[in-house]
Formats: C-alpha cells, structure tokens, sequence
C-alpha cells in the first residue's frame, strides 16, 4: 500500500514530498493545456514543466514501430482510478503518484534491477533455510518436539483438513519461491543488459498476480502469536530456520519496495527491440 | 489531492479519465490505448475500460466469503486435549479462554484478527458494491481509501490459520498435551480467500466514474 511505501522510502532517505503541495499533470485530450511536473521528491525539479503536443499533430513512431493511434504515448492512465497523467520524464529516486487517488504510478530507484535481483536471490537461499533447518523446539517435563516449517504444513494433513495443508503450503512456501524465482527469470537478463529470456513477460505479470497470495510476513507474525500463547505453558527454543524465515520477511518487503513494475515493463519492452 | 489544489494556472481544469477521453488504459501497467485493442502490447494483460463484470463477481465472492463463515464460527477451530480433559475451542471460545487466562494483549489480537476484520470486510465491501454510482455519505476518496485498506488488511486474516498450524504442529506430546485443528480451520481460510478475491475484483475505477471533478 501507498502508506507502507512511503514510510519505506522515508527510511531510505527518500524525499517524498506530499502529492497535494505540488502541481501536477494530467492530460486533457484535445488542444493545448499547460502541464505541470508530476514527479515528486528531489532530482526532479529539471524533469518536469513540458508542454502537451497537441493531439492532432502528425503521429509519431513509437517504440513499437506501431503509430500513436494504436498506443497513446506519452500518457499513463492511473490503473486506480482511471486518471490520465501526461507522464513526465522520470529521474532516479522520484515517486510519480496519481493525482486523484495518489496510487503510486511509477517509482524507479537507482539500481534498483540488480538490488531486487539480489534481493529475490537471497530470498530464495533464505527459502531454502527456513524449510530445511529446525523451526521451533518445544520442551516440557521431559517431553521434546521438534518443528519444522514442513511440520507446520502437514499438521493439516489428516483427513477433511488436507486441502488446507496444500493450501498453507503454497501460501507460505510455494508462491513466495515462485515470484522470487519468477522477479530473477525477468530481470536477470535485463541487469546484464542482453535480451530477455522466453516467456518474460508472461512470467513477470505471474509474479504481480501472485503478489498478495505470498504471506511469509504473515506466517511469521502468526508464529509470534502461537509462541506467546504456548510460552507460559512450556520452553520454546527458536532454531535457525525461524531466523532465517525473519530475514527473509525483512527482505522481501525490501524487495519489494525496489521493485518498480512500470519501470520493469518499460525496460522489457525497450530491450526485446 | 482535490480538484481544487489543481488550480495553480489560475484557470481551473476538468481531470480527465482515460475512459472519457475515448481511450482504454491497461490497468496492469498503465498504457493508454484506442479503444477495440484486444490485449496490452506490453505487458499482455486484458484491456478492458471497467473489468467486465466487476460488480457481479465481487457479489458472488463476497457471498461465497460470507457463507464460509459460518461454518467457521460454529464448528471448532482447535482441538487441545491433555491428560485430564478434552477440549474443542471455537474462535469466539479461543478469545474468552485467553481472556480468562489473563492474556489480554493476545486475545484482543485475536479477536481483531478472526471477527472483527473479517466482518469490517464483509461490511466494508457490501458498502461498496451498494455506493457505486450513487450519492452516498463517503466522497470516491473515501470508498477508494477504504477499498485500499481492505485489500492491504484482507490477506491478514489469515494470521489464525498459521496460528493454528504452529500450534498444532507444535505441541505434540503424545498423552501429555496434544493440539490438532478442528474443521473451521479450512472454512475460515477458505473465507478469508473468498473475501480477498471478492476485494480484488472489484474495479475500483467504477468508484471514480462520475466523479471527474475529482470530489
């Protein structure tokens, strides 16, 4: 969300200047309207101030070699609400948000292709920790239990409960790997600045879907809570794998925050030429 | 945000939509097309002005969501037994028992996380579904807030199912003291799912239509 963002970028030293203070663009369809810059946040200020070619100038090839009148370019629709934004030449570090609904639109950091293909990477390593090694250690009176991230998934395996183990499992393990693994098929080969691998883009708009159905952040918050509930009643050791699945948590939502969808769809598109 | 603010030329300006500039915007990366495209150039995604259907499928969802719950509430979310006594705890039975075990923080956690949220939602997007296109008492940046706020929070929900999963995969210690999840387990998951799919097809530009003032 829009907030969780802007604390992030907050911490990042990133200035983010409240979108009401500054004036804004948005496209009016036909003649000349003056536009204002709606890049917010510092570096920005040479970018904006262009003015709206009017409408019915000659049409100009776009990137596609496909003439305007297929794609407007030049324009960005708020994917929100619909809004029309004349999009302004875009610098590192600047936060474009819609006018209306102030849905960021697009967000590029500096380098931040290969920070978020470090960042899946080391996702995915984290993954591989926090399923493998011991999770949780419960002892009292004698009696001992070790639990893992897969004990945790299959405590849903008998019976009418076993969709729900599938379902923990992909939640909490399977959808997150596959967007790691899917962000890291899309940009690794735009870091190293050749063509595209197949199926990128499909593959990149799976990682955007899945995006709301990966909870590890969640599951590690649920731990939180199952701990305090047992902790009166029995020793709880934390093993290495609950570690690693709170440095995984801490970096994907860095990841996350990296990541600019707009600026990785423009990227494929120019690359794929 | 508001219209008003946009008055920095001194000449007021209309905002203007995608849709009512006689344009379809790709409402997965942004780019604005002439309308009778069949899919995004760039990202592949289906364009549509509104997505079709928006309103009937979030009805659906949120139906399916509403039904799951029940179950959910009715039947037990944890079955604990220990030496002495068996015991099925419901979600609302959960809360009170932790309550009576003094852990107030916990069961407000809780409580919050199983009832409260999963009902703010059904309330919240039942609302919405009834406001579009309507003169309502929240304003567009209100609903739109609110939409936002109910898919960021929905997915969180699913706290109590993975607090159910680490408990019972947990403790397991033989006749001592065992924890094993009762059936609402998988209804509560199954609405919370609901629910988040009932959020997510909801097009939200349907909220700002009509609303080109930007109020």
């Amino acid at each position: 969300m829009a907030v969780s963002r802007i604390a992030l970028d907050a911490l990042f030293g990133i200035q983010v200047v409240a979108s009401t203070q500054l004036p804004f663009v948005y496209g009016t369809p036909n003649g000349y309207s003056s536009q204002y810059c709606g890049v917010i946040g510092r570096s920005c200020n040479a970018a904006g101030w262009r003015r709206l070619e009017r409408r019915d100038d000659p049409p100009r090839k776009d990137i596609h070699g496909l003439t305007a009148s297929v794609v407007e370019t030049g324009l960005v629709a708020c994917p929100k609400c619909d809004l029309l934004h004349k999009e302004p030449a875009m610098a590192e570090n600047c936060t474009l948000s819609c006018v209306r609904c102030g849905a960021v639109l697009a967000a590029p950091r500096r380098d931040a292709f290969t920070r978020v293909l470090v960042l899946a990477l080391t996702a995915m390593i984290l993954m591989i920790a926090a399923v493998y090694f011991p999770f949780l250690d419960l002892k009292v009176a004698g009696l001992n239990n070790h639990t893992s991230v897969l004990d945790a998934i299959l405590a849903f395996s008998s019976g009418l409960l076993l969709p729900l183990s599938f379902a923990v499992a992909a939640l909490i393990v399977l959808i997150p790997s596959i967007r790691f693994a899917a962000i890291a098929y899309t940009l690794w080969p735009l870091v190293l600045r050749r063509r595209p691998f197949r199926y990128a883009r499909t593959v990149f708009r799976l990682a955007e879907t899945l995006r709301p159905w990966a909870m590890a952040e969640i599951f590690i918050v649920g731990v939180a809570v199952a701990l305090v509930k047992v902790a009166g009643l029995a020793t709880i050791s934390v093993g290495p794998a609950f570690w690693a699945f709170c440095a995984l948590v801490i970096v994907a939502a860095l990841h996350d925050n990296f990541m600019c969808r707009r600026t990785i769809w423009k990227s494929l598109e120019q690359s794929r030429q | 945000m508001q219209a008003d603010d946009l008055e920095i030329s001194g000449t007021k300006q209309a905002v203007t939509t995608a849709r009512k500039a006689g344009f379809v915007a790709c409402d997965h990366c942004g780019l604005v097309y002439r309308p009778a495209a069949g899919t995004c150039t760039r990202c592949g995604n289906a364009l549509h002005s509104r997505a079709p259907l928006s309103l009937q499928r979030t009805t659906a969802w949120l139906l399916a969501g509403l039904i799951a719950y029940v179950p959910a509430n009715i039947y037990p979310m944890l079955l604990t037994s220990t030496l002495f006594e068996k015991q099925e705890s419901t979600i609302l039975g959960g809360v009170v028992d932790l309550v009576h075990h003094g852990a107030y923080g916990i069961a407000f956690i809780v409580f919050v996380a199983s009832v409260v949220i999963p009902i703010g939602k059904f309330l919240a997007i039942a609302y919405l579904l009834l406001a579009v296109g309507r003169h309502r008492a929240l304003n567009a940046h209100q609903r739109h807030l609110m939409l936002e706020v109910v898919e960021f929070i929905g997915r969180w929900s699913m706290i109590d199912v993975f607090v159910v999963a680490i408990l019972s995969a947990l403790v397991q210690l033989d006749t001592v003291a065992t924890i094993n999840p009762g059936i609402a387990a998988v209804s509560f998951a199954l609405s919370v799912v609901f629910t988040m799919l009932a959020a997510q097809s909801f097009d939200p530009r349907l909220i700002w239509d009509g609303n080109e003032a930007g109020k």
